[in-house]
């Protein structure tokens, strides 16, 4: 079968409601599809991002998330992940003391059911509680592979999760982090955001590589460049908080031939003409 | 009643116990609460210990009752000094049975992967049979090396040289009043002299002591470090340490000859209802290292200032300290490092975690005396709280006589951060765990400091710790 998240009517607002930020968004996303969602700084981006994966600051006010036909709006972030979402962090943020191999190691666990298993003893050390989390060996030697495949430093694996990474190497570690988990559907929130030609290659590398049948993504950008490097095969055009146009790739040409004035001109505050 | 497989536990003590009393069983001993001199008396003639030890303890006793309570830091109000047993024949403290122990504590004891044995001598009912084994081949090699490891009261009997010119040097009873207290009452503790240039590889592990004694309400613990010499010395375990007894007052005196190294790696998770005031004290040589690591998880109180006295040039302290404070307790700890000769260097470093309503404070002396040119001291405290309604305090004291000095202090509190969570949530980490990894990564670079089997049972004690502080 396959996974399909669909967005439906959603609404949603920041913190403490007082302004809606999405204003009803329609989307839907299967696997094995490529969609780009382009919007000017502003447009509520990554309100719709942080909303599908359910950051606790944003309330969905009405409309429906979701996948597989079953509402996610009710789960908690660890449950979304679960069921196969992903979100690559646009800044993701530094755990200091914890080292990028046990966070995956965990996080893999958990999404890939480890963690549902009771425990067993890890070693013959008497007295030692077991753990249930994925075997160590088997961990480690997925993650040298990948983390090989996907360009990270192997050294990366003992420094602390996000810590004193540049730009490109935090961006790096999410495109490995969604090799590890594996998701059915990501959502990737400005990846190609600060970084330079070089990264912006090997970020866009990574995401050729796991597209496929298996997985759905969401490529949220502001700008039109890194679709020289990923080839999608719907663009939307997002703004003042849902999508005022869709189409194929060459939608993004137009937009970067003419701007987002356009956009703005076309479809501006006062006026929400339904697309 | 002590069940079959308690008094299996405890025959190894009973029969064969060669770290106890000369005559113990052919005295009657009729436990008493509350303190005078009377009772010192009875102590004395129990441990049949020399005259100037026993004056030693008199004298205490009248410092302990003249001294008014400390007033500066916890409040210590709940403290009934006529209701506590100040000795307690070993045997007879043994003779508690494991049904005794409560239902919370051996749960966690399941949930930490302690073996039974030690269990048993862990919440006080047994002798930890199953390391005797160890222990013995460990001490015949520290024999070899001419290293003493012994339970404070053989140290007195066996090394009384020794011991008389060491014990009190550090801490004088007239320090503060809970450190007469000690002097006045102590029994057990650690007795560890380090010969010259001896090197010892391997943690001296309290935990490996088979007695149980070592882990008495008011342990005094005395370890001498001869020229050259080195050693890592480790008291406690992670798991709860279960007490009737509502307040222990521990006394650890050290002495680091020039160029030796001393490390002193304190975990110790007390059960809720203990007030844990203890002062330890290092003087460090010329050219000599302390360094205190020091975790303090559970208590209803606990007051510690682990402390460094740099007496010799280029003489080097550091103390790492972490608190974790639950609700109704108060974590009350930090350190205390003294330059008083030049070229001295120091290091405090202090991690407190506030949970569920519980106070965790840092308090810390740096003090640089007149003399002590070059001195160079770095204090970091950080805190952490895990909700709105927990609480955190720094007091950092500096005092400083010298002019040429660099001294650093940084402080900072933060609480667990919404972002955080969500990042690990969204990787598919509960809430819970999500924030345990927080956690632990905060104290993460104490913890890395700590022997293996400590670090694994450390972070262990903090999942147990994080249980159930969310939502």
């Amino acid at each position: 079968m396959t996974s399909e998240l669909v967005i439906k009517d959603l609404h949603a607002t920041v913190d403490d409601g007082a302004k809606a930020v999405l204003k009803g968004v329609n989307l839907t996303i299967r696997q094995g599809e490529v969609h780009a969602l382009m919007g000017p700084n502003g447009s509520g981006k990554s309100t719709l991002s942080n909303a599908i994966m359910g950051h606790p600051h944003y309330q969905v006010t009405s409309g429906d998330i979701l996948l597989d036909g079953e509402s996610i709006l009710e789960m908690e972030p660890n449950e979304r992940a679960r069921l196969g979402l992903f979100l690559a962090f646009q800044y993701p943020v530094a755990v200091p003391g914890v080292s990028m191999a046990n966070f995956l190691r965990t996080a893999v666990s958990n999404v890939r059911g480890y963690t549902d298993q009771p425990m067993v003893s890890d070693n013959n050390r008497p007295g030692m509680v077991g753990s249930n989390l994925m075997p160590m060996r088997e961990f480690r030697n997925e993650l040298l592979s990948k983390m090989d495949e996907f360009h990270v430093d192997r050294s990366f694996a003992k420094r602390y999760l996000n810590e004193g990474f540049s730009g490109g190497e935090k961006k790096r570690v999410e495109i490995l982090q969604m090799a590890m988990l594996q998701p059915k559907i990501a959502i990737m929130d400005e990846t190609d955001s600060g970084l330079d030609i070089d990264a912006l290659r090997v970020v866009s590398d990574g995401v050729n590589k796991l597209a496929g049948p298996g997985l759905g993504i969401l490529l949220i950008t502001h700008y039109q460049r890194i679709l020289n490097y990923v080839q999608p095969d719907f663009v939307h055009v997002f703004f003042d908080g849902r999508i005022v146009i869709s189409g194929g790739a060459e939608l993004a040409h137009e937009l970067e031939a003419k701007g987002y004035q356009w956009v703005k001109d076309e479809f501006g505050e006062a006026e929400l003409v339904k697309a | 009643m002590a069940t079959a497989s308690d008094r299996e536990a405890l025959s190894g003590v009973k029969d064969d116990y060669q770290y106890g009393f000369s005559k113990p069983e052919e005295y009657v001993f009729k436990a008493r609460k509350g303190l005078n001199h009377e009772v010192i008396d009875q102590m004395c003639d129990m441990k049949n210990e020399p005259d100037w030890m026993r004056e030693f303890r008199h004298r205490s006793l009248d410092i302990f009752l003249s001294k008014p309570m400390p007033t500066w830091g916890a409040d210590l109000s709940g403290i009934d000094f006529d209701d506590i047993y100040y000795y307690i024949k070993p045997t007879e403290k043994q003779g508690k049975s494991w049904d005794d122990i409560p239902a919370s504590i051996k749960d966690t004891f399941d949930r930490l992967g302690i073996p039974e044995a030690e269990r048993k001598f862990l919440a006080g009912v047994g002798a930890q049979y199953e390391s005797e084994v160890v222990y013995h081949s460990l001490q015949e090699q520290w024999t070899k090396l001419g290293v003493i490891f012994l339970d404070t009261d053989s140290g007195l009997r066996e090394h009384e040289d020794v011991f008389k010119e060491y014990f009190g040097s550090i801490i004088p009873p007239s320090d503060n009043k809970f450190a007469a207290l000690n002097s006045a009452v102590w029994s057990g503790g650690s007795f560890l002299y380090v010969p010259k240039g001896v090197q010892v590889d391997i943690p001296l592990q309290a935990y490996f002591r088979i007695n149980a004694q070592n882990m008495g309400q008011f342990e005094r613990t005395l370890i001498i470090v001869e020229e050259g010499a080195s050693v890592h010395y480790v008291e406690g375990c992670t798991a709860p340490i279960y007490a009737s007894d509502s307040l222990h007052s521990a006394v650890v005196e050290i002495i680091i000859k020039d160029g030796g190294r001393c490390r002193y790696t304190t975990i110790q998770n007390w059960s809720n209802n203990v007030y844990n005031l203890v002062t330890k004290r290092a003087r460090a040589d010329k050219g000599a290292t302390m360094e205190w690591v020091d975790a303090n998880l559970g208590s209803k109180v606990t007051m510690k200032y682990p402390a460094v006295y740099m007496m010799g040039p280029k003489a080097h302290g550091e103390i790492l300290s972490i608190a974790f404070a639950g609700r109704g307790q108060t974590l009350d700890a930090g350190g205390k490092v003294v330059h008083g000769a030049p070229n001295t260097s120091s290091k405090i470093i202090s991690k407190s975690i506030s949970k569920n309503g519980g106070r965790a404070s840092y308090r810390g002396l740096l003090k640089v005396a007149k003399g002590a040119t070059g001195s160079k001291s770095t204090v970091v405290c950080d805190a952490l709280l895990l909700d709105d309604h927990s609480r955190s305090d720094t007091y950092p004291y500096i005092e400083i006589d010298e002019q040429d000095v660099q001294v650093g202090h940084e402080a900072s509190v933060s609480k667990v951060n919404e972002e955080q969570l969500f990042y690990l949530m969204s990787r598919g980490l509960g809430e819970e765990e999500a924030a345990t990894m927080i956690v632990s990564g905060f104290i993460e670079p104490m913890v890395k400091e700590l022997p293996m089997e400590y670090a694994v049972e450390m972070n262990r004690l903090i999942q147990l710790q994080m249980e159930g502080s969310i939502g």
